[in-house]
């Protein structure tokens, strides 16, 4: 079937920030599809309010609105664009949630617009709890005992029907957010509260509890004439009980057999067309019991997903693209493939490899958030590893983790044999305690599970993981065992037959190196002596058809095996780190950095080759850069791409702190890196040289301290008042970085920040929110013309004397109109998208060029544009995931993600920010007020404006008092502490439409936790300084006074 | 760890180490990239005369079960592998893949770049080749495979037939697809099938149980008055090894067979009707092996994923370069014959029928084991026909 001519231009959804369910797999995915679409010859129209994606990049649409993906706006989208088409399956269940939101409200209707992709009746039956179960048993399939609650009359009721535990599934939301398991009835009431607030529906799932079962993934795609193929089949590593998103996955599936395998097959083929997908992939989930083979369906999703991305990754089969095409009207049939160019995308992906996917968890970063891995995800980025054998696989995904592992190091100190004196039974005990409860690190517990003697028999039992899964990480123990029996020996006494089956086992060096007790250059250095050392690896390409066909695409992995197929060209060249797994402080906006880089590359007619392990990811695309490495980002295995490549250079400064690392280690081995030398870098990163620049450019820093010892940390905090934020030197997105409120608070993080970071000294600074936590506004809303010039001027002064080449950040602080600086960092940072997309010049690309030799006025860079409109950019928290965890920023940064708001006018700027963020601001109602005693002041101005905007306010004791005393009414309520009706009744009520909150002693902290808290659970806009309730209030005032506008970006840009 | 060796008659050796039954082995080494289904594989009587490399790097998963097996014995005559696993894992397991090859007495090989290996066949073609255990000499071994027969104009069908006729009764049980309204079950009566045995895998004659068949399984040598004899409503053509043009009295047989009763073929029986009705076959450069096969269905325009297991195929008259709008025609003695189906992959033929008579016949495996059952339709297309020929 040839595409549709019906239809013209076709409106995309996006799915808005990054937070934990939905990171930048959508992205990857809506590239792919506006991609697709353009070139089919259609007009693109997207929302997204993210500013961080490759997909918001105006050469993408052909109208690009940044801006709050609500409903309202996507209706005023429509209005103005009158698409002729919707997409609605790219963008996670945002798109999906919206796109029923219009169909409900008659907007697709009214205006003309075919849903294309998935129906609406397809994606309530797929989304709707209840309606799935039945379209399952219409068609024999099993699906769990369950009942729909709406309320927990309802939800008891189930009880009756359904033992404990029992699984709780809210309906429409991501990542599962909302669920959990219930042990006992306590438990349940507790989630069921929860998770009923939690659905945009009020609706809740109690299901059948199926922990223990194996957890399979298939991805279907489907097309017009009814042709269904899987992508390929996915099997969990922790089975039932541990959502998907936070579970170790494997593909292929391993352990069934062709019959099982088949029967599932038929099933997702059955459910693809009871559901009545008719076009694209969707994801179907099933569990099967491992003593029967029973198998049931526990979930579908009518979309593209994080799954199908780690498909497309995992395959080289591009599902969005596909389903993109199909969308259109293309059948399976009519498209080819890319990397053969002969077979067509109606054809089922086989693999001759094993990839392995492992997330990446935060708790660290939010202190109090239970680590339980449940039905609610709670993982913010993943690694995936292509290797041989499983062995081989689960190695490199292990390294890529960026977690300082190299292997499946011992927790318990068993790593070099059972030390003497050892208390095994104690050692047993904690062993097993951990490996009763599904938990991040279960992987590494196993294996010491396994150091001490447990059977792969006892370890099911505890863990329920497949008895193969743990066979293969036992092999890697009994080898592990093999290795340290080498210890003594001089590494020129490893054998080489030794030392290659550990290669072939996924072993680094480093690893190897360890477990025998010889320096890693040593491991290298024997193997170069008796093999062909960094050259023995063989790159192999992942082509979807296990080499029946020839690949014509450079998509890479390592082994170790008797064939290379890398085959480097010899055009000139340049190898661009990525960024590694998304976790706090690392996002989507390195990823979105290197991508640029790669076009960069392209347009100057240098070879991009990218290297990364991220599978959510666009530069991992196969098509973003010219040769793809999906490999690991450490020292050896980048050492080996070089080896292979001979790149001009390397390019270090967009992937953040994981290529960072690697800047010392690579320039020691002689590669040359691109860009800002390694030594600026670190002129700029250690605090003590820092102050020294500083001192030479007579710029100010802001007042801090450096602690070498628990005393000089004391006096120095004394000093400066606390509360104070302390941090070690050399850290990523303010990890290990704290506030403490007194002195007790400093003595404990002393002893273990010394410990985490015994070379450098602890920095004590005034506490303050994270910029990457921060709100922001560009052009600056606050500053005067003159500290904006001097800003500029220190600036420049810092990037010649660092010898900038590419991008530089740099935090100022500003003061009674001085100005401090707070750091520097010489590459590339969060905000270059958001700089990028509110100026309207790609910063990071033509920061590549720079590295290559362009200059600033042959890029056509000469003066910083300076917009009309203001860009406002907002953070968003995974708080909702986390209950019980404070949600008040600080140092430490604890944002996922970010959304940007575009508008002629600051308030309205702001205001889309927050709705884009998921906390829209109230049109009126009643505001809450809670300062600190030094904010009292500027918050008299702030109630007086939202009086004036017509709010009712309410505060606690002592600030109304203040407020009273000024001449401004306030009525007085409860705190938590002063008995009951108090202000978390109010807010529970639904009586507050806007807190602000400001504290200042720890012990307000705890009083006012509950506050914040239930200003999260309810989506209330909430302010922790006054800064933010001042914007606040400005954005309150555009919407009430001037009508919403919106604006595409090539529109804000001229672009088109 | 004991070391075996792997010669192709090109000269190519590769080491690994040895698996399965200690010895040698000559065969013509072809390649599967079937990602499930190793034991289905080994007992395929098709691969009589092959040696078997998995692309699949990890092969013993999930163990072995007598109900997986596909005939009574593994007639591969070797297997490399990427990978065993020291433990099988799932409810139905009963032996481990190394024991079971143990028994079986075949030779095999693992440890080996099979990727490398399947890229080697890709381009320089299947050819035979030696697995030893107990020859440490690579030019030595290198001369058995250039010595061994090639597989061209062997009848292999008559190593793998069974001795004599006899009835099968089974049906898929628990494991049957799921047909819904293609079950061929409304039908009138059960029908008598006559399946001749090439090599015929169990699974075909479970689905023809399944869809209402008794069958009686004939020897391959069984001749048109011997079929005639036990008064068959239809006659189905099995699977089997080698090549079609290696059975001539199969095609005579057939040939008289044609227009005096349904006739079903499926991959060797395809390519024996084929030149029962006129056409000719050649040997593909490396065959079709595997699960993930797209075949269009040229008069639906359908696209099945079908199992794949040949290294001969039908040809046209005229080499078919792109898939055509309608179906393509060829003249033969018997009335016009249609070209059904097409491989997407290389547009080989897929799928014949005959315009005049009820006949047809596909080169793939809708009875699957291992692979999707997107094809299984077919079976009742069968039954159906029959219906058609008794009303």
């Amino acid at each position: 079937m040839p595409r549709r001519t019906d239809i013209k231009s076709i409106l995309l959804i996006g799915s808005g920030p990054i937070v934990i369910g939905q990171a930048c797999e959508f992205d990857y995915s809506g590239t792919q599809a506006c991609k697709a679409l353009k070139e089919e010859g259609y007009r693109v129209i997207l929302i997204n309010s993210n500013p961080a994606t490759i997909m918001t990049d105006p050469e993408l649409a052909d109208r690009t609105y940044v801006e709050p993906i609500t409903v309202e706006v996507v209706e005023k989208v429509i209005e103005r664009e009158r698409p002729d088409a919707l997409l609605p399956t790219m963008g996670g269940q945002t798109a999906l949630n919206a796109t029923m939101e219009l169909v409900k409200r008659g907007t697709l209707e009214k205006y003309g617009v075919k849903l294309i992709g998935a129906s609406a009746e397809a994606i309530h039956k797929a989304e709707d709890r209840e309606a799935f179960k039945h379209a399952m048993q219409r068609i024999g399939l099993r699906v769990p005992a369950s009942g729909v609650a709406h309320n927990r009359e309802e939800a008891i009721k189930i009880l009756e029907r359904i033992e404990f535990p029992v699984i709780l599934r809210p309906s429409f939301t991501m990542g599962g957010t909302g669920g959990n398991i219930a042990y006992n009835r306590e438990e349940f009431e507790k989630i069921v509260e929860w998770g009923l607030a939690m659905s945009p529906v009020g609706q809740l799932l109690i299901e059948e509890s199926l922990i223990g079962w194996k957890e399979y993934e298939l991805e279907v795609m489907r097309d017009l004439k009814d042709n269904v193929v899987i992508v390929c089949p996915i099997e969990n590593l922790d089975p039932m009980g541990v959502h998907t998103g936070d579970s170790i996955t494997v593909a292929p599936a391993m352990t069934l057999s062709d019959k099982e395998y088949q029967r599932m097959r038929d099933a997702g083929v059955r459910i693809m067309r009871e559901i009545g997908v008719d076009t694209g992939g969707s994801n179907v989930q099933f569990g099967v019991d491992p003593r029967s083979g029973d198998m049931v369906v526990i979930e579908m999703n009518p979309r593209v997903s994080r799954s199908s991305a780690l498909a497309s990754k995992a395959t080289g089969f591009p599902i969005a693209k596909i389903a993109a095409k199909l969308a259109v009207g293309y059948s399976l049939d009519e498209i080819t493939d890319d990397i053969t160019g002969v077979t067509k995308a109606s054809f089922e992906p086989t693999i001759d490899y094993v990839v392995v996917k492992i997330p990446r968890f935060a708790f660290q970063k939010f202190r109090g958030a239970d680590p339980t891995l449940t039905t609610q995800m709670k993982s913010v980025g993943e690694v995936m590893a292509i290797g041989r054998t499983f062995k081989e696989s689960l190695h490199k995904a292990i390294r890529s983790l960026e977690l300082n592992l190299n292997g499946l190091s011992s927790r318990e100190g068993l790593d070099r044999g059972i030390p003497e004196g050892l208390d095994r039974q104690q050692a047993l005990e904690r062993v097993r305690q951990h490996l009763r409860t599904p938990i991040a690190e279960r992987l590494w517990h196993v294996a010491d599970g396994m150091r001490l003697g447990l059977s792969n028999d006892d370890l099911f039992a505890l863990t329920k993981i497949d008895p193969w899964f743990l066979e293969q990480i036992r092999e890697l123990m009994q080898f592990e065992a093999l290795l340290v029996g080498q210890a003594g020996k001089k590494p020129a006494a490893l054998e080489e037959s030794l030392l290659w089956q550990a290669k072939e086992l996924g072993f680094s060096d480093d690893r190897i190196a360890q477990l025998i007790g010889v320096t890693s250059a040593s491991v290298l250095d024997q193997r170069t002596k008796t093999g062909q050392g960094r050259r023995g690896v063989t790159y192999k390409r992942v082509d979807t058809c296990a080499a029946e066909f020839e690949a014509h695409t450079p998509y890479l992995y390592s082994t170790y095996g008797s064939e290379c197929e890398a085959r480097p060209t010899d055009r000139k060249k340049v190898i661009i780190l990525g960024g590694g797994p998304n976790r706090i402080g690392q996002g989507i906006e390195f990823d979105y950095c290197c991508v640029h880089a790669a076009m960069a590359l392209r347009e100057e007619g240098i070879e991009s080759i990218m290297v990364n392990c991220n599978p959510e990811t666009v530069s991992t695309d196969y098509d973003t850069s010219d040769r793809l490495y999906f490999e690991p980002l450490t020292e050896e295995d980048v050492l080996n791409i070089v080896e292979r490549e001979q790149p001009l250079g390397v390019v270090l400064q967009f992937g953040g702190q994981t290529p960072l690392k690697l800047a010392l280690p690579l320039s020691k081995a002689g590669v040359r890196i691109l860009g800002t030398s390694p030594e600026a870098i670190d002129r700029a990163e250690d605090r003590e040289r820092f102050r020294d620049l500083l001192n030479k450019l007579g710029l100010r820093q802001a007042e801090s301290g450096m602690a070498r010892s628990v005393d000089e940390a004391l006096r120095i905090a004394s000093l400066i008042s606390y509360p104070v934020m302390v941090r070690p030197s050399y850290v990523l997105g303010g990890r290990s970085m704290q506030i403490v409120y007194d002195e007790s608070g400093l003595l404990e993080y002393m002893g273990s920040a010394v410990k985490a970071s015994p070379k450098h000294p602890v920095l004590i600074d005034k506490s303050g929110v994270h910029s990457g936590d921060s709100a922001c506004s560009l052009p600056p809303y606050s500053l005067g013309q003159s500290v904006v010039e001097e800003i500029r001027r220190q600036m420049k002064a810092l990037a010649l004397e660092l010898g900038v080449i590419g991008l530089m950040n740099a935090q100022f602080a500003v003061k009674d109109h001085t100005i401090y600086v707070l750091e520097v960092n010489p590459r590339g940072s969060r905000t270059v998208p958001f700089v990028s997309k509110a100026i309207g010049v790609p910063l990071a690309k033509l920061a590549m060029k720079t590295m290559v030799g362009k200059s600033l006025p042959e890029l056509g860079l000469t003066e910083a544009p300076a917009p009309s409109h203001l860009s406002v950019k907002e953070s968003v928290f995974p708080f909702n995931k986390f209950p019980g965890v404070d949600v008040l920023l600080g140092p430490e940064m604890k944002s996922t993600g970010e959304v940007m708001g575009i508008d002629q006018d600051f308030g309205w700027a702001f205001a889309k920010a927050q709705a884009g963020a998921g906390a829209p601001l109230p049109k009126g109602g009643t505001a809450f007020i809670s300062v600190k005693e030094s904010d009292r002041p500027a918050a008299l101005e702030v109630v007086r404006q939202l009086q004036r905007l017509g709010f009712s306010v309410q505060a606690t004791s002592g600030t109304a008092v203040y407020l009273r005393n000024h001449g401004v009414y306030a009525e007085a309520v409860n705190k938590v502490m002063e008995g009951r009706p108090h202000v978390v009744d109010h807010i529970k009520n639904g009586q507050v439409a806007l807190v602000v909150n400001t504290v200042s002693t720890a012990s307000s902290h705890a009083d006012s936790l509950s506050i914040r808290r239930e200003a999260l659970n309810k989506g209330l806009a909430y302010y922790t300084t006054i800064r933010g309730a001042r914007a606040a209030v400005m954005g309150i005032e555009a919407i009430l006074k001037k009508e919403l506008t919106i604006r595409s970006l090539q529109e804000y840009h001229h672009h088109s | 760890m004991k070391k075996a060796l792997l010669a192709l008659a090109d000269g190519t050796i590769f080491e690994g180490r040895a698996l399965g039954y200690e010895g040698e082995t000559v065969g013509e080494v072809v390649f599967n990239t079937a990602m499930t289904g190793y034991q289905e594989v080994l007992t395929d009587p098709s691969y009589k005369g092959q040696i078997i490399t998995m692309t699949s790097p990890h092969i013993g998963n999930y163990g072995m079960t007598p109900e997986d097996a596909e005939s009574r014995r593994i007639w591969a005559e070797g297997f490399i592998v990427k990978e065993t696993s020291q433990l099988a894992s799932n409810w139905r397991s009963r032996q481990q893949l190394q024991d079971y090859l143990h028994e079986a007495k075949i030779v095999g090989i693992e440890g080996l770049d099979t990727r490398a290996l399947t890229r080697h066949l890709r381009e320089h073609g299947s050819q035979q080749g030696v697995i030893t255990h107990v020859d440490g000499d690579p030019r030595r071994v290198v001369e058995k495979a250039q010595a061994a027969p090639s597989i061209i104009g062997r009848d292999l069908a008559t190593a793998v037939t069974c001795g004599k006729a006899y009835r099968w009764t089974e049906g898929s049980g628990e494991w049957a697809p799921p047909l819904g309204d293609k079950t061929g079950l409304g039908a009138t009566r059960r029908w008598h099938v006559v399946a001749y045995d090439f090599g015929v895998k169990l699974n075909i004659l479970r689905r023809l149980v399944d869809v209402g068949c008794d069958v009686t399984v004939v020897p391959a040598s069984a001749t048109a008055t011997q079929v005639e004899a036990l008064k068959p409503d239809g006659i189905f053509l099995s699977n089997g090894p080698g090549d079609p043009e290696g059975v001539p009295y199969a095609i005579e047989a057939v040939r008289q067979l044609i227009g005096r009763h349904p006739i079903f073929g499926i991959c060797l029986g395809h390519q024996i009707l084929g030149l029962a009705l006129g056409l000719k076959t050649y040997k593909l450069t490396f065959g079709h092996h595997g699960a993930n096969h797209p075949v269009m269905d040229l008069r639906t325009r359908q696209v099945e994923i079908t199992s794949q297991n040949h290294n001969f195929a039908v040809q046209t008259i005229h080499p078919i370069s792109a898939i055509p709008d309608r179906p393509p025609v060829v003249d033969t003695a018997f009335g016009q014959v249609v070209v059904t189906h097409l491989s997407l992959n290389d547009h080989s033929v897929e799928g014949l029928a005959c315009a005049d008579c009820p006949v047809f016949s596909v080169q793939y495996h809708p009875e699957a084991s291992p692979g999707p059952h997107d094809s299984a339709y077919l079976f009742t297309e069968f039954t159906q026909l029959m219906e058609k020929r008794h009303v």
